[in-house]
């Protein structure tokens, strides 16, 4: 098996940040938000998060947050008056999006520096806003995190999780407005309204990472989830909507995250999920569909969540994703010999590792895995 | 970035992007000058959509553009011509950006947008669906709009299934029209539309369709979910029921307050107790909730509290739950003098009780047991429960029932609810999956082949209402060929042969008297020692069909391959539990420990608790994480012990502190340090045995 080329990953990731007149930056500049956290989670992830000034990254984030209301005539023509403040853009002077505000709200968390955040002015944009993202923001942070000890740094997280984030304990005061979910439990991503199953997981994890997750109605947001359920075992964007891989990925965390996995036919989710992957060993994210680097997270993280990750092959899904490295120029592409990407590149180093770590265990050589793990990525 | 080759540009090629960028990046910086000015005159709303074509996915522009429309309605006093110009433009827009991006999530929202306002035709909306899914028929954008245009629209499930039945004509692989196939035949026999009435005759129609997917390219998964659906739907039944119950019907109980029992008792009905209550055991085939004295009836002959508090045995923040447990409190003067009762309990007389979907439970039935009530002798004896529990093979002993006792084991075999009324007929399910049976027996080279009749054969003899699996031997089988077969997946079909072993092992009187040991004393006669059920050393990597082990009070189930015991909080009764030499990863996967309130001796040892990384359980469990518990009970200030906080050890603490155990053995795990070991020590204060050392 090759090895992931860490050094190499590190220098593409702050190469892609300096080179910001390429077609490509200019094309993703509104989801810029989304590339730092990818950006950053993946330098996390190999111990690299000094390199860049943490300041300049909270700075800037900063600046995409909306901070007075933008309150609009035709918007309360159309009868959705609502106050942006709190929320976040994908850049500077783009429109909030809880897409965006849950990428903001991880880097933050990643630099350990959520107290610069006013916690229930983002809940409250969330809860009256806002709820919805695209699925390919969403949080592995949240998830390495709880699956407990991947030791990568953050260690004290967890623990602030169980007890309570100190600065968080003062600000007892927000007014109930859980009333502005929409009737059916559902969230939309904005203002104007776009419903998806995305967007409860984006809500739920981001509220549960600002400890505010008791200011929404939980179990209608959970209902709806339910409702988005298949015959297949998995879900789609709205009742009725196609299985999805990445859909699943935020349904089942969004359960997860609330305690009601009970939801889940776990054996027959398993099943799909599991089915995923393909003679290369890669993942696809449905049925008959080429595999892609980004599913190893989407599907492996999910079947870790419902305890079923032994069903696949681990071995071969790392090979798959190493196969996907440009080990002349760092990145990881969607499948071999492809173009590599910020996006692909996080998903193959959280996913690889993710399978990695849960390998370990099962070669029995655990402390002399671990050591050798740790020399390769701090090398 | 998907699809797209890498490879060095070249240098014209260069040239070009960054001229592309700068243009772009120029229309970009004017849109959001224009947006925050709120400048919506033609030639801003023109400039948008120029952007738009480039980039469909500035989510901003599609905002901007909706404030332009409202604005511009506004402006034009809703003359009908204006505001078709305005809708029509917004509708070409959607279009243009399609084009350069099929999967764009905010030109599909900004169309539906459009549509919400009333305006488009159905004709016009399924013309161009028909052309987009033409090109891409997975595309999983167009069918949500596809849904959402039928749905606005009222165009009927017949005729968007006969859409879907086209498309599988011209494709038979395609995934996403079995997908929407599945949706509408669900609602139109939800609605028993006419021709979707009869069940039987939808799912042969069915069958048929998708055998011919699956017979036509065996590795195409679009039949395989779509087969499995309609077996599921073939033998599920709506309402729940009651499966089994502890004490069964018909059986003897005899309740001890002594350790020591008089001659004539079998070992396998007697019950310590205490408390002078006694358990009763609902286990149900769905989970169901509103189960309390009104909706079940317990009867006897003599004065008892009829006031049983029913609790279920509930995890995470599920409210439904496959089983209830009651407390019959016995009055205190009954137990002076040794009595024999009788005892009835009826369900589903009223409707009250309701599984998670929703269904009524619609069938009543009953149950009966006598209960022989055996008081304690005025002294206590020092025996089982308070000497270490060592389960050495040497120690136990194959039970043989002598002639006097074999009556009492028959319990075994009577695990069946009365019901009142006989239910439903199954012979068209019978024939249904006999005939897919003998089809699938002609696919058996390939592995959907084998999975289909392993799943067939499985669900035929669940049909049968005896307790013999008559194929089950075969079904082992093909997952053992399986195994082989696809490598990969190999642990699924380990885990599925493991619980069609499991079931085989337990199920009839003959196999499960196999299982059935003796702990230590020769004399069974003068000992009320329980049965041990010794289901180890098997290579069982899952369990299941608890609804049969009800009344096992100890259980071995060391040397085994097991990741989780899911399901086993079923077996209220446990006191002992030999879990060694297994896999199980951490403390999160044991949580069914927690509803064990009986366990006193648990063997933990020689596993791999605290060696993952990744904890695979720990969102199963419905742990401080999940949010499901107050925080006040996680106080992490709150120190153990010596320089060991709680927050280390949460999960540990989690699953064991309502128990009372008072024997653990925890050694051979990656966790079991010196520092957790007195860890333990000090919050377990029933423990009288840590690790085969007595403490104080």
């Amino acid at each position: 098996m090759g090895e992931l080329v860490v050094d190499k990953h590190v220098k593409y990731i702050l190469s892609v940040e300096k080179r910001k007149d390429s077609f490509e930056s200019v094309v993703l500049e509104h989801l810029r938000m989304n590339g730092a956290y990818w950006g950053l989670t993946t330098l996390d992830l190999l111990g690299k998060l000094d390199a860049l000034d943490s300041n300049e990254v909270i700075q800037w984030i900063m600046k995409c947050q909306h901070e007075s209301g933008l309150l609009d005539l035709y918007s309360i023509m159309g009868g959705v008056a609502f106050c942006y403040a709190g929320g976040f853009a994908g850049n500077i002077g783009h429109d909030p999006h809880l897409l965006y505000t849950l990428s903001a709200v991880q880097v933050l968390a990643l630099f350990d520096k959520l107290n610069v955040l006013d916690a229930d002015k983002v809940a409250n944009c969330i809860l009256i806003c806002f709820s919805s993202v695209t699925f390919e923001i969403v949080c592995p942070l949240f998830e390495i995190l709880l699956f407990g000890s991947l030791k990568i740094k953050i260690s004290s997280i967890p623990i602030q999780l169980i007890i309570g984030h100190p600065f968080l304990g003062l600000l007892n005061f927000m007014p109930d407005i859980s009333g502005l979910q929409n009737e059916d439990g559902s969230f939309s991503g904005d203002e104007w309204g776009e419903v998806d199953s995305r967007f409860p997981y984006l809500a739920i994890c981001c509220l549960s990472i600002l400890h505010r997750l008791d200011k929404m109605n939980v179990e209608k947001a959970v209902n709806y989830i339910a409702s988005c359920k298949n015959v297949d075992g998995g879900f789609g964007c709205t009742p009725g909507g196609e299985s999805h891989a990445g859909q699943i990925f935020c349904c089942v965390g969004a359960l997860a995250i609330t305690g009601s996995l009970h939801h889940v036919d776990k054996d027959l989710l398993g099943w799909w999920l599991c089915e995923r992957q393909v003679k290369s060993g890669g993942l696809n994210g449905r049925p008959e569909k080429l595999p892609d680097v980004c599913y190893s997270w989407w599907v492996l993280s999910s079947l870790i969540m419902i305890d079923r990750v032994h069903w696949i092959n681990k071995d071969k899904l790392v090979k798959f994703i190493l196969n996907c490295q440009d080990t002349e120029n760092g990145g990881i592409s969607d499948r071999p010999e492809d173009a590599v990407d910020v996006f692909h590149t996080y998903f193959g180093v959280a996913g690889s590792l993710m399978a990695f770590y849960y390998l370990l265990f099962h070669c029995k050589h655990f402390l002399k895995a671990t050591r050798a793990t740790n020399s390769t990525l701090n090398s | 970035m998907h699809g797209r080759p890498r490879k060095a540009p070249k240098p014209e090629d260069l040239a070009a992007f960054s001229a592309k960028a700068e243009k772009l990046r120029i229309l970009q910086s004017q849109f959001l000058s224009n947006h925050h000015q709120k400048i919506y005159t033609k030639e801003a709303v023109e400039l948008s959509a120029k952007l738009l074509e480039i980039n469909p996915e500035c989510y901003t522009a599609w905002n901007y553009r909706k404030l332009a429309v409202q604005h511009n309605l506004f402006e034009s006093n809703l003359d009908p011509d204006a505001v078709n110009s305005i809708l029509n433009d917004e509708l070409r827009v959607v279009e243009n950006a399609l084009r350069q991006n099929f999967k764009s999530y905010g030109a599909w929202y900004h169309r539906k947008w459009v549509l919400n306002k009333g305006h488009s035709s159905i004709e016009n909306e399924l013309r161009l669906l028909d052309k987009l899914q033409n090109v891409d028929p997975r595309n999983f954008h167009a069918w949500n709009y596809r849904r959402f245009v039928a749905a606005l629209l009222n165009r009927s499930d017949e005729d968007e299934l006969n859409h879907t039945q086209d498309l599988i004509d011209k494709n038979i692989s395609n995934y996403s029209a079995w997908h929407n196939r599945s949706v509408l035949v669900s609602n139109l026999m939800k609605k028993k539309v006419q021709a979707f009435s009869q069940k039987d005759e939808v799912l042969i129609r069915e069958y048929e369709l998708v055998r011919d997917a699956v017979f036509t390219d065996e590795d195409d998964q679009s039949g395989w979910f779509y087969h499995l659906w309609l077996l599921d739907q073939t033998v599920k039944a709506e309402s729940p029921l009651l499966t089994s119950s502890w004490p069964a019907h018909g059986s003897d109980i005899t309740l001890s307050g002594d350790r020591y029992l008089d001659l004539g008792s079998s070992p396998f009905n007697t019950y310590h107790f205490d408390s002078g209550s006694l358990l009763l055991i609902l286990y149900f085939n769905q989970a169901v909730e509103g189960v309390n004295v009104s909706t079940v009836t317990v009867s006897s002959g003599f004065n008892v509290n009829k006031d049983v508090i029913w609790k279920p045995i509930l995890s995470n923040n599920s409210k439904t739950a496959h089983v209830w447990v009651g407390q019959l409190k016995f009055p205190k003067v009954e137990l002076d003098s040794l009595g024999a009762y009788t005892l009835e309990v009826t369900l589903g007389h009223s409707q009250g009780i309701i599984s998670s979907g929703g269904f009524h439970y619609s069938h009543p039935s009953h149950f009966s047991f006598t209960v022989h009530v055996q008081p304690a002798k005025k002294e206590p004896v020092d025996g089982f429960g308070s000497e270490k529990i060592s389960w050495r093979d040497e120690n136990f002993h194959i039970y043989e029932p002598d002639s006097l006792q074999s009556d009492l084991v028959l319990p075994l075999d009577h695990l069946s609810i009365k019901n009142e009324h006989e239910l439903s007929d199954s012979s068209w399910q019978e024939k249904i999956i006999d005939e897919e049976i003998s089809n699938f027996r002609e696919l058996l080279d390939c592995k959907i082949g084998k999975l289909t009749l392993a799943r067939l054969l499985t669900a035929r003899d669940a049909l049968v209402s005896s307790d013999k699996s008559v194929h089950s031997e075969e079904v082992l089988r093909l997952y053992s060929e399986l195994m082989k077969l696809d490598p990969p997946h190999s642990q699924f079909y380990k885990d599925e042969h493991s619980l069609i072993l499991f079931e085989k092992v337990i199920s009839g009187r003959e196999s499960l008297l196999s299982y059935c040991f003796r702990y230590r004393n020769l004399t069974s006669s003068s000992s009320s020692n329980p049965i041990c059920l010794r289901l180890n050393g098997l290579s069982l990597s899952r369990l299941g069909s608890f609804e049969k082990l009800l009344w096992v009070q100890m259980l071995d189930l060391s040397h085994n391959e097991l990741r989780s015991i899911e399901g086993l909080e079923a077996m209220q009764l446990l006191s002992h539990l030999n879990l060694s030499k297994n896999k199980l990863g951490s403390f999160t996967s044991l949580e069914s420990l927690r509803h064990l309130k009986s366990l006193k001796v648990l063997d933990l040892s020689y596993n791999e608790i605290g060696a993952h990384s990744v904890d695979t359980t720990r969102y199963l469990c419905s742990s401080p994480l999940c949010h499901s518990i107050g925080r006040s009970e996680w106080d992490g200030s709150e120190i153990v012990t010596d320089g060991v906080s709680l927050v280390s050890y949460w999960e540990a603490f989690f699953i064991l502190k309502g128990l009372k155990l008072t024997q653990l053995d925890i050694t051979g795990n990656a966790i079991a340090d010196e520092k957790f070991t007195a860890f333990l020590a000090e919050v377990l204060p029933a423990l009288k045995w840590l690790d085969g050392v007595q403490l104080n």
